[in-house]
C-alpha cells in the first residue's frame, strides 16, 4: 500500500488526514491487506459467493406508504434550515 | 449509413449509447415506506430511512422488483433470478447516505431489444445491454439564496430503473426514436409514467464519432438530456464540437459534460473526474434477491399488448397503413379509443375521422382523449349515419363539429335539426327540374360542351337542399336529364 494511494483514498471519503494519521493508515491497510492475500490463496473455483451464514432470504415489504410526514424530526439535526429545506454552502457547477 | 456527418476532412460516423433513469410508478420508495409521490411540501415525502439516519435499515420494495421485471419483459430481456444490490459511493449533498443503493455487476435484467421506428418508415434493432433497480437522489434548488443551496429529499429514495442501450444509435434522430419508443414501451407497461415535466424520464447520452469504418472514438457522457428535444439538440452540438476538435488536430478527453438548455451547449464538468472512482460494494444491510421463476411467469401472463405487437395488428386486422397504425398505437388509450369505435365498422373510416378530425381538434385545444367530449361510441354513431346512407359525408363534418362543441350524440343532431339526406329520387328530381329551368343558358352551354358546368348544377341542388341530398343520387338523375353521360 503506498501513500499515495492512501491519500487518494482519504480525499474520496472527505477525511482529512495528518501526515501521522496518513503513515498510520498506510501501515494499518497494508496489514489488512496481506490478510486478504492470505485469504486468496484457497482455491474457490467453482463455489458460490456467500452472502450469509444463515438461510434466509432478502425480506420484501408491500407498496404501501406508511412512513414519511416528518418533515420536523427529519431536519431536527441539520446545522441550517429555511422553509422546510436544508440549508447547505452553495453547490452548484 | 445514411446518416454520416460531413466535416472538412470527409465524412464522419456519430456512435451513440444511452443510459435511460426512467421513475418506477409506485406508490411508495424503493426502500422506504414513504410517499412516492411527485411534489409535496419540501422534505414532506421523507422517512429516516430515505434522511440516512444511524440504525435505519432499507426493506425492499417488492412490486417496484415486479414492475422492473415487467419492463425486463418488455424490452425481451433475460431477467436474473439473482440479482445483487451495491453500494455506489460519492458526496453530494442531495444523497444524505453519501452513496446510492444500485445494482452493479449483477443487475436484475440483462440483454434484450426493442424496435425503434425511423422519419423515413425503416425500422431499427437497438440492443438493450441491462436493467438496474437503484434509488433517486434529492433535489438542490440554487436559486433561493446567493451563497446557499436548498435542499428537499422528497424525491431522494424513490426507485428508478436505469435502462441502458448498446452503443447501436448511430444518428440524433435515431437517439430520439428510441427514446420515444422506450417511452411508449414504459407507458404501455405501467411501469413508468413516462411524465418529462416532472423528469420520471432522464438521459445521459455518450457520444462519440468515428471515420466510417475505424474504430470507437473517445466518448463523452453528457448528462441532464431530458426531453427528446434535448436529446437532438444536445446530440447535434456535442457531435459538432467533437469534428470540429478533431479537424483542427486535437484530441476528445473522456469527460463528463453538463447539457444547458438555455444555452444550447453542453459545457464540461471538472468537478466529476474524481468522482467516477465509486468503490462499488455489495451493500451489507441487503441479501442477495432472488426472483422465481414462477413469479416471472406470472408476470409475463399479465403483460399488455405492446405498441409494436398492436401496430402490426391494425395493419393487418384493420388494413390500414404503418403511418396511421403508428399513430393510433403512439399511446394506449387512443388505440383503446380506436378498438371500441371500430368495433363491426369499417374501421379505416374510423381511423379516419379519429386521426383528421377528432386529434385535429382536441390538439388545436390542448386537451387530449381523455377529456374528449367525443366518446368512441359516438364517433361509430357518427360513422353508422355514414355508412347508412343517412346523413352524407359533408354534412357529417357539420354534424361532427356539434357533437365537439356540445357533447351530443349524432343521430340526436341528424334528427332535431332535420338533416336527414334525401334520397327520395321523385324529391332529388322536382328539384333538378327547377333548376334546368331556372338555368336555360347554361344548360345549353352543358349541352354544347361545357363539361365543367356539371358542377354548377350539383353546387344549385345542393343549395337549394341544404345540403342534404344524397349526392350520387344527385349525380345520376343530373346525367340522365341533361342527356350527356
Amino acid at each position: 500500500m503506498e501513500k499515495q494511494l492512501v491519500r487518494k483514498i482519504a480525499r474520496l471519503a472527505r477525511l482529512a488526514l495528518t501526515p501521522e494519521q496518513e503513515d498510520l493508515a498506510t501501515t494499518q491497510l497494508s496489514n489488512t491487506l496481506k490478510w486478504i492475500e492470505q485469504l486468496q490463496a484457497v482455491n474457490t473455483d467453482g463455489v458460490e459467493p456467500l452472502a450469509s451464514v444463515a438461510d434466509i432470504h432478502l425480506p420484501l415489504r408491500k407498496d404501501v406508504v406508511n412512513d414519511g410526514n416528518c418533515a420536523e424530526a427529519v431536519l431536527a439535526n441539520a446545522p441550517e434550515q429555511a422553509q422546510g429545506y436544508f440549508v447547505v454552502p452553495k453547490v452548484v457547477e | 449509413m445514411a446518416s454520416l456527418v460531413e466535416g472538412k476532412t470527409g465524412s464522419w460516423e456519430v456512435v451513440i449509447g444511452m443510459e435511460v433513469h426512467a421513475q418506477i410508478t409506485a406508490h411508495s420508495k424503493l426502500f422506504s415506506g414513504a410517499s412516492a409521490a411527485f411534489g409535496g411540501e419540501p422534505n414532506a415525502h421523507v422517512s429516516l430511512v430515505d434522511a440516512a439516519m444511524p440504525g435505519m435499515l432499507p426493506v425492499l420494495n417488492e412490486f417496484c422488483v415486479e414492475q422492473a421485471i415487467r419492463t425486463g419483459l418488455g424490452l425481451n430481456a433475460q431477467v436474473n433470478e439473482t440479482s445483487v444490490f451495491e453500494r455506489k459511493n460519492y458526496f453530494y449533498p442531495d444523497l444524505p447516505q453519501g452513496y446510492q443503493i444500485s445494482q452493479f455487476q449483477h443487475p436484475i435484467v440483462g440483454k434484450g431489444e426493442i424496435e425503434i421506428d425511423l422519419p423515413d418508415g425503416s425500422v431499427k434493432t437497438i440492443g438493450i445491454t441491462r436493467l438496474h433497480l437503484e434509488q433517486d437522489a434529492g433535489k438542490s434548488i440554487h436559486d433561493q439564496h446567493p451563497t446557499k443551496s436548498y435542499v428537499d429529499l422528497n424525491r431522494s429514495g424513490c426507485a428508478l430503473m436505469e435502462i441502458v442501450s448498446e452503443p447501436d444509435i448511430r444518428s440524433a434522430d435515431e437517439a430520439c426514436a428510441y427514446w420515444a419508443k422506450l417511452r411508449m414501451i414504459l407507458r404501455y407497461l405501467g411501469t413508468c409514467d413516462g411524465n418529462m415535466e416532472e423528469g420520471s424520464m432522464r438521459a445521459d447520452v455518450n457520444v462519440s464519432v468515428r471515420k466510417p469504418g475505424a474504430p470507437l472514438g473517445t466518448r463523452c457522457e453528457i448528462k441532464n438530456v431530458n426531453s427528446i428535444k434535448a436529446v437532438q439538440m444536445a446530440v447535434d452540438y456535442e457531435v459538432q464540437r467533437q469534428i470540429e476538435i478533431i479537424e483542427g488536430g486535437g484530441k476528445i478527453d473522456q469527460e463528463t459534460r453538463l447539457w444547458d438548455p438555455a444555452k444550447g451547449a453542453t459545457r464540461s464538468m471538472r468537478s466529476k473526474e474524481e468522482a467516477h472512482d465509486y468503490r462499488y460494494f455489495p451493500d451489507p444491510d441487503l441479501l442477495p434477491l432472488h426472483v422465481g421463476a414462477d413469479w416471472i411467469a406470472n408476470i409475463k401472463q399479465t403483460l399488455p399488448e405492446l405498441p409494436d405487437q398492436k401496430k402490426h395488428r391494425f395493419m393487418e386486422d384493420y388494413g390500414l397503413n404503418a403511418y396511421d397504425s403508428s399513430v393510433l398505437i403512439a399511446e394506449r388509450e387512443r388505440a383503446d379509443f380506436f378498438e371500441s369505435g371500430a368495433k363491426g365498422r369499417d374501421a379505416k373510416l374510423v381511423a379516419n375521422w379519429i386521426l383528421n378530425e377528432l386529434l385535429g381538434l382536441l390538439n388545436k385545444d390542448g386537451k387530449d382523449l381523455s377529456s374528449s367530449p367525443v366518446t368512441a361510441a359516438q364517433i361509430g354513431g357518427l360513422i353508422d349515419l355514414i355508412t347508412d346512407n343517412t346523413i352524407s359525408g359533408k354534412i357529417a363534418k357539420d354534424v361532427f363539429a356539434q357533437m365537439y362543441a356540445s357533447g351530443k350524440d349524432a343521430a340526436a343532431i341528424v334528427e332535431t335539426q332535420g338533416l336527414r339526406q334525401v334520397t327520395d329520387t321523385a324529391a332529388i328530381e322536382k328539384i333538378i327540374d327547377e333548376v334546368l329551368a331556372e338555368n336555360p343558358d347554361n344548360v345549353a352551354a352543358y349541352r354544347s360542351g361545357k363539361d365543367k358546368l356539371f358542377g354548377f348544377f350539383v353546387g344549385q341542388v345542393m343549395k337549394k337542399m341544404g345540403g342534404k341530398a344524397n349526392p350520387s343520387a344527385v349525380n345520376d338523375i343530373l346525367k340522365s336529364k341533361l342527356g350527356r353521360s
